[in-house]
């Protein structure tokens, strides 16, 4: 194992079934069928595998993950391995029954979305009518013990809404909220020119945050994750790849973060056809872009490559087509243009738009068969 | 938690779970998004907030199992921080 990292989280995406329709959901736009799912044994043997190679918090996710029956076999089975676990959830479809069931299997925490502070952003982002569903699971959630973590997904949308969210989740009883600034991967890079926010938008947010941060100090941690795209240099994604953490998607294919399905140019490995430890350990894409050798200039030579590891590889793909490349976020970047191109659109004078129209140019995250259906 | 405070009885918070991490052997204080490494005496002293001891039976406790003496401030200096981090409750 010498100098190959351990990693500490498996992201156990079980299904892209979904009740909602984020238009900036982190899945890829190649959503998988049912059919294609691992089963039941296929995600013990996952979990086992990944216990054995230094996972200690595994995290439910999807979609919605509360789709999958076998749920509890799946929590009961971290359970006995001593594993940490964290649904993810839209909280659609948590009734106190199943709420009950999750915490006798044994799940640790629980992380609820929300998309706004009212039914119309609900509506509008979700393409959901079921805001109250989110209210009861909260309640749900709380009532069983469980500690309720919440996050939202910010926006041009809905940024100047901020202290209003902030407001639900306290009153909703959250211990923990994550605002977390749009990252803008698959359907949320489709929609791009719709979420960004306006310097001024962002900068008004920050200060609502800081407020809030110091008011609710006691009672409820706030998180601000950054908006990358406004920063002078790119973030650490996923401290470096394949370093800290794994993602497993619904049909088995393992990535070194939840949005990697994206890079179409490189060939990530499934658990249907090696194990764990071997995808990790030594699978092309797994070393491809570990430590620092891999990287071209203005990285190469730069002093933060330790500290942001040259960004996201996920990011480089998706704007320059090269997953090899210094994160265009970052102000050195010879494609640094591409990211300030988007932010001069966000800043001009006529790119608000109202509701109606704004709905009309979304593009909402459905499978494909059912947009061709349409 | 008052510094002065040996009678509160503090357990780890619902979210919060220790481990022994077999892979890497190391202790480990999980919770939902964030794993947190303990030393040995950190490990030791959440290990015994279970709801059931008092502060002052903590610290004997923790004097026994070290052979030790005089650990009161520091065992009260880590479950004051613990607690204004949300480890534990009272």
């Amino acid at each position: 194992m010498n100098g190959t990292p351990q990693p500490y989280g498996l992201l156990a995406e079980v299904t892209h079934q979904c009740p909602l329709h984020c238009v900036y959901c982190s899945n890829p736009l190649a959503l998988l069928d049912r059919q294609d799912e691992l089963a039941t044994d296929d995600w013990v043997r996952v979990i086992r595998e990944a216990a054995e190679l230094g996972v200690v918090q595994v995290h439910f996710s999807g979609g919605e993950p509360l789709v999958r029956g076998d749920l509890e076999t799946l929590v009961a089975e971290c359970r006995g391995l001593g594993l940490y676990t964290n649904l993810i959830t839209s909280g659609l479809g948590l009734t106190p029954g199943r709420a009950d069931s999750l915490v006798s299997a044994g799940l640790n925490s629980a992380q609820l979305s929300i998309q706004g502070d009212a039914a119309e952003s609900t509506n509008l982002v979700a393409a959901s009518k079921r805001f109250d569903k989110k209210e009861d699971a909260a309640r749900i959630i709380r009532e069983s013990g469980l500690p309720l973590n919440m996050n939202v997904v910010l926006h041009r949308m809905n940024l100047s809404r901020l202290d209003a969210i902030i407001d639900v989740c306290v009153q909703w009883g959250a211990e923990r909220l994550e605002l977390a600034n749009t990252q803008y991967y698959g359907w949320a890079l489709r929609n791009r020119d719709l979420l960004m926010p306006s310097k001024a938008q962002l900068d008004e947010a920050v200060g609502v945050y800081e407020r809030r941060k110091a008011e609710l100090a006691e009672r409820m941690e706030l998180l601000w994750i950054l908006p990358d795209y406004y920063e002078p240099y790119p973030k650490p994604c996923m401290g470096g790849w394949a370093q800290t953490a794994l993602t497993v998607a619904p049909d088995g294919v393992v990535y070194p973060c939840p949005v990697a399905a994206e890079i179409t140019t490189m060939e990530f490995s499934s658990v249907r056809d090696h194990d764990l430890e071997w995808i990790w350990q030594k699978s092309a894409a797994f070393e491809a872009f570990r430590g620092t050798k891999w990287m071209p200039d203005p990285c190469r030579s730069c002093s933060r490559k330790e500290l942001d590891f040259g960004g996201c590889r996920c990011q480089a793909f998706a704007l320059t087509g090269d997953p090899g490349r210094t994160d265009p976020v970052c102000m050195h970047s010879p494609d640094h243009h591409l990211v300030q191109d988007a932010l001069v659109r966000a800043n001009q004078e006529d790119a608000a738009a109202d509701g109606d129209t704004i709905r009309e140019k979304l593009l909402y995250r459905r499978p494909r068969t059912s947009a061709r259906e349409r | 938690m008052d510094n002065s405070d040996l009678t509160a009885t503090p357990r780890l918070a619902t979210k919060a779970m220790l481990k022994h991490d077999r892979v890497r052997d190391v202790e480990l204080l999980l919770l939902p998004e964030r794993v947190v490494l303990l030393n040995k005496s950190g490990a030791a002293i959440l290990g015994l907030c279970d709801g059931s001891r008092t502060v002052r039976q903590l610290v004997d406790q923790l004097e026994r199992d070290f052979e030790a003496t005089d650990l009161v401030n520091d065992v009260m200096m880590f479950l004051q921080d613990a607690h204004g981090r949300g480890w534990v409750v009272t």
